[in-house]
């Protein structure tokens, strides 16, 4: 069988070669049959004169390939390896038989594959972090042009990030293969440039070179770690490269400076700021002065991982208190109680008991947030009886600052706290507890019980009593 | 003082900062679309990009500076502290616009870090920090990557402010303990530090779910640490790590090794902290968060890294009776977990295992060093030794030799 042979329009031109794969593969050309050159200077048997190369043909049919090949060639088919465009139409003829070729990654062809692609994303990338422009001033106004070495073809792949970055400047990047023009509205690509066609300096490299000085931190000598990811093939495009070998060479002696000197007599502190103590935004009444002391409050360890103390929220002379267990992610983020889903949940059912929330006071039996870390979330931990009792006694002084006339305990913590000793809420709940000496107590379900069962019926269900239980409460408001 | 004698200060005084991330913010650019003219200068892409890399290693790619290195602020392990005899400087708000634009313009970098030493009040300092980076976006329509450092009691009108102009915003907790910033830094309060982070999560949660709200750091919130500067153990530091990751949604948290600073206090060690102990918590911060280990197991063998061995190998060391595992059956998770295999080739290792029994020369293409999971991965042609598994041998085998370590720190 002839070696059927392509002749591409240049070393970059992937759409010649998509549309010559379409046609070869619609004539079922096996891939060891094709002869692919490039036309470009690195095609050393391209012959011109040669009668059988690839004549335009009508557009062939179109055969559906993974996304991920299109990706995989678009990016590999610009290496400079003379063997790409063999490669990937080999790829392509198998991908085309069982699209589940691409699936493994051991595969000596695919694994070629990604080699290139990633090489030429890599000088893709390089490109966009290393060229540096120069400012020319002409009579248009400034231009700015740089002078750049890729490894691959690169420069038409790489020259829409410099227009959506740089379209308001009128720019040239100059590379020895192609150069690209930037106008301010059109992007125009000519023939490759030699290094003396771009300008050799600008005023402003100077002060760039002083923060590149100045950034470096000689106590921390790194020289691999910039090598691998600054090789030295860039160094002689960057201005501030010249600096590198100086700053290595004197980094040593800096750090034996800074660590051998003698710590100096402190200079006389200056009064840069005068630190006024905090105006109060709130009258100093006795539950605000408790609000503040709360903040400082070390009883127990769970203040270290929290963010703040979340004290008690309402009416300073309400008549009803309700505690909950602790604060949880939402109540410590904002530093007020009930503001999460429980209390949003609560704020439900006691509409639905008759309850007007804002005579009610709110607080929890433990005012920092306890909680586990687990990845991005925090996930809510039970107090312990330790720390219950270690914050027991900041609820007794708000109880004692409110005085009100009944304490609604939601949940086994609140329960614990407010009355004392462990109590089981299935045998407490929905009476009123009265008291002689201290205000009447109700015992109900915390609402992020409600939330967390599973069963719909059974949530409306336990709704409900929760609800009936509130409605004990409303009495006790009216009567103000 | 011209504007390189000023930007040599700032610019010293400002790269004890390790951030330098310029990813991850929304997608903008100034092309002309439909054939207008373009808008503004700049553009972000997802991924940030690394215009430089200084001798130590570290990237540059912002503009990272102070607006001025004066501070009321006395904490000791800073070289700006206002006890220190370093040279200070101040630029004005149009010299860094200008010098950002001027940096940008010609390609040196993808946006600007800003902070500030803290003069006359957090609010001061904040309001001029804020309006350099007003005037990139407003003046000259700036699309480029803004980094604002915050100042924990700056008013919640200027850090709306901040949020609406940067990318990412970011306040330092500086120490892993209450006590060691008390020691170490007087003037600053974790509380209202952890405080004003809770604050910058709730209005990046808010921008996000709520399609009217004003924008606020697409790119979130970061923040640093730094190591060796007082007594905190590696564990001490990565539990807080985890607790900051849980509660602020941040997006990294900084390990900086306390390096020795021009003009240091006596109150800190003389000595640099290990550069490999930076390395190491980075390793661990990573293995927590993309690999499923807890703080538990990561130092399960005591509160200080290993030195001389990454904590992914520390951890099967320790934990030899998890292997070896079967490479053609072993789950995600228990791949993850083997020395020397990393996201991508496990991904590739499940891709491939449903074609063919994966083999020594399929890991080597797929680019494992086969050196590193041999002893703990069973292959279609290769048997792992138990003894090997349960010896001392397999230390020696596995952790590079001290000569070359010393040559790391």
């Amino acid at each position: 069988m002839t070696p059927r042979r392509v002749v591409l329009a240049g070393p970059a031109d992937v759409a010649g070669w998509r549309a010559a794969a379409r046609r070869l593969l619609a004539d079922g050309v096996p891939a060891e049959a094709v002869v692919w050159s490039s036309g470009g200077a690195e095609d050393l048997f391209c012959d011109a004169a040669d009668g059988d190369a690839e004549a335009p043909s009508p557009p062939a049919p179109s055969f559906s390939v993974p996304r991920a090949f299109v990706e995989l060639a678009d990016a590999g088919l610009l290496h400079s390896d003379p063997g790409r465009f063999d490669l990937f139409y080999r790829l392509l003829v198998r991908v085309v038989a069982d699209r589940s070729a691409l699936g493994d990654a051991a595969d000596p062809d695919l694994v070629r594959a990604r080699a290139l692609a990633k090489a030429v994303r890599r000088d893709k990338h390089k490109m966009t972090a290393f060229v540096r422009f120069r400012e020319v001033g002409t009579e248009a106004g400034p231009r700015f042009v740089a002078w750049f070495e890729p490894d691959h073809h690169i420069v038409e792949a790489t020259a829409p990030f410099f227009v959506r970055r740089f379209a308001a400047m009128r720019w040239s990047i100059l590379t020895p293969g192609r150069s690209a023009h930037w106008d301010g509205q059109d992007l125009l690509f000519a023939d490759g440039a030699r290094r003396a066609d771009a300008p050799d300096g600008d005023a402003l490299e100077a002060v760039w070179r002083t923060y590149y000085a100045s950034i470096f931190n000689p106590a921390r000598l790194k020289v691999s770690a910039m090598r691998a990811e600054m090789p030295k093939k860039y160094w002689r495009n960057l201005p501030e490269a010249p600096l590198i070998s100086p700053l290595i060479a004197g980094a040593a002696r800096r750090t034996a400076d800074m660590v051998a000197a003698e710590p100096p007599a402190p200079k006389k502190g200056q009064r840069l700021m005068s630190k006024p103590k905090p105006e109060r935004l709130i009258d100093e009444t006795a539950i605000d002065a408790l609000r503040d002391e709360v903040d400082g409050c070390r009883n127990c360890p769970l203040w270290a991982d929290a963010t703040q103390a979340v004290f008690g929220e309402g009416p300073g002379d309400a008549e009803v208190v309700v505690v909950g267990e602790q604060p949880g992610d939402k109540e410590d983020i904002a530093g007020r109680p009930f503001v999460g889903p429980a209390g949003a949940l609560f704020d439900r059912a006691a509409g639905e008991a008759g309850l007007d929330r804002s005579r009610v006071y709110v607080t929890n039996a433990v005012k920092h947030f306890k909680f586990e870390p687990r990845g991005k979330f925090r996930l809510h931990k039970t107090p312990a009886p330790s720390e219950i009792a270690a914050c027991r006694p900041w609820l007794e002084r708000e109880l004692a600052v409110i005085r009100p006339k009944l304490v609604v305990a939601m949940g086994a913590t609140a329960a614990r706290a407010v009355v004392g000793k462990p109590v089981k809420i299935g045998d407490t709940r929905g009476r009123i507890l009265e008291s002689a000496e201290g205000p009447d107590v109700l015992v109900t379900v915390h609402p992020s019980f409600l939330l967390r069962l599973p069963d719909e019926a059974r949530r409306r269900e336990e709704f409900e009593r929760f609800v009936g239980d509130l409605r004990l409460v409303a009495p006790f408001v009216k009567a103000a | 003082m011209d504007i390189a004698a000023k930007l040599a200060i700032l610019a010293d005084a400002a790269k004890y900062d390790a951030s330098c991330a310029s990813s991850g913010t929304s997608k903008r650019h100034s092309a002309p679309v439909r054939g207008g003219p373009a808008r503004g200068l700049g553009s972000t892409e997802g991924a940030g990009i690394c215009h430089s890399y200084a001798p130590d290693g570290r990237c540059i790619s912002l503009l990272k500076v102070l607006l001025t290195n004066a501070c009321a602020f006395d904490c000791l392990y800073c070289v700006n502290r206002a006890s220190s005899n370093v040279p200070r400087a101040r630029f004005s708000v149009q010299e860094v616009v200008d010098l950002t634009l001027d940096f940008y313009r010609r390609n040196y970098i993808e946006g600007l870090f800003l902070s500030s030493g803290v003069i006359r009040s957090p609010d001061y300092t904040m309001e001029h920090v804020v309006r350099v980076a007003k005037s990139l976006r407003l003046d000259h329509g700036f699309k480029g990557y803004i980094h604002l450092k915050t100042i924990p009691d700056a008013s919640p009108e200027l850090i709306s402010e901040a949020g609406l102009y940067a990318d990412r915003l970011s306040i330092n907790v500086e120490l892993p303990d209450e006590a060691s910033l008390r020691r170490l830094a007087p003037e600053k309060d974790g509380r209202s530090v952890r405080r004003a982070m809770a604050g910058l999560r709730g209005r990046i949660e808010e921008a996000k779910v709520e399609r009217r709200a004003p924008r606020f750091a697409p790119a979130g919130q970061s923040t640093q640490m730094i190591v060796g500067a007082d007594a905190a153990d590696d564990r001490a530091i990565l539990k807080t790590s985890s607790t900051l990751y849980a509660g602020y949604q941040l997006r990294r948290v900084y390990y900086s090794a306390f390096s020795p600073i021009p003009d240091s206090s006596a109150a800190l060690p003389l000595k640099p902290a290990p550069l490999m102990r930076e390395h190491r918590l980075y390793q661990a911060d990573w293995l927590m968060r993309f690999y499923g280990f807890s703080v538990d197991e990561i130092t399960e063998g005591g509160g200080m890294l290993d030195l001389a061995m990454d904590p992914k190998l520390a951890w099967a060391l320790r934990n030899r009776h998890f292997f070896p595992l079967d490479v053609q059956r072993a789950s995600r998770e228990e791949l993850m977990r083997v020395p020397g295999l990393g996201r991508t080739t496990v991904d590739r290792i499940l891709s491939s295992r449903r074609f063919r029994a994966v083999r020594s020369a399929d890991l080597a293409r797929i680019r494992v060093s086969l050196g590193k999971v041999a002893p703990f991965l069973r292959l279609a042609d290769h048997r792992p030794s138990i003894a090997l598994l349960e010896s001392e041998r397999l230390v020696e085998r596995l952790v590079p030799r001290p000569r070359q370590l010393a040559l790391a720190l």
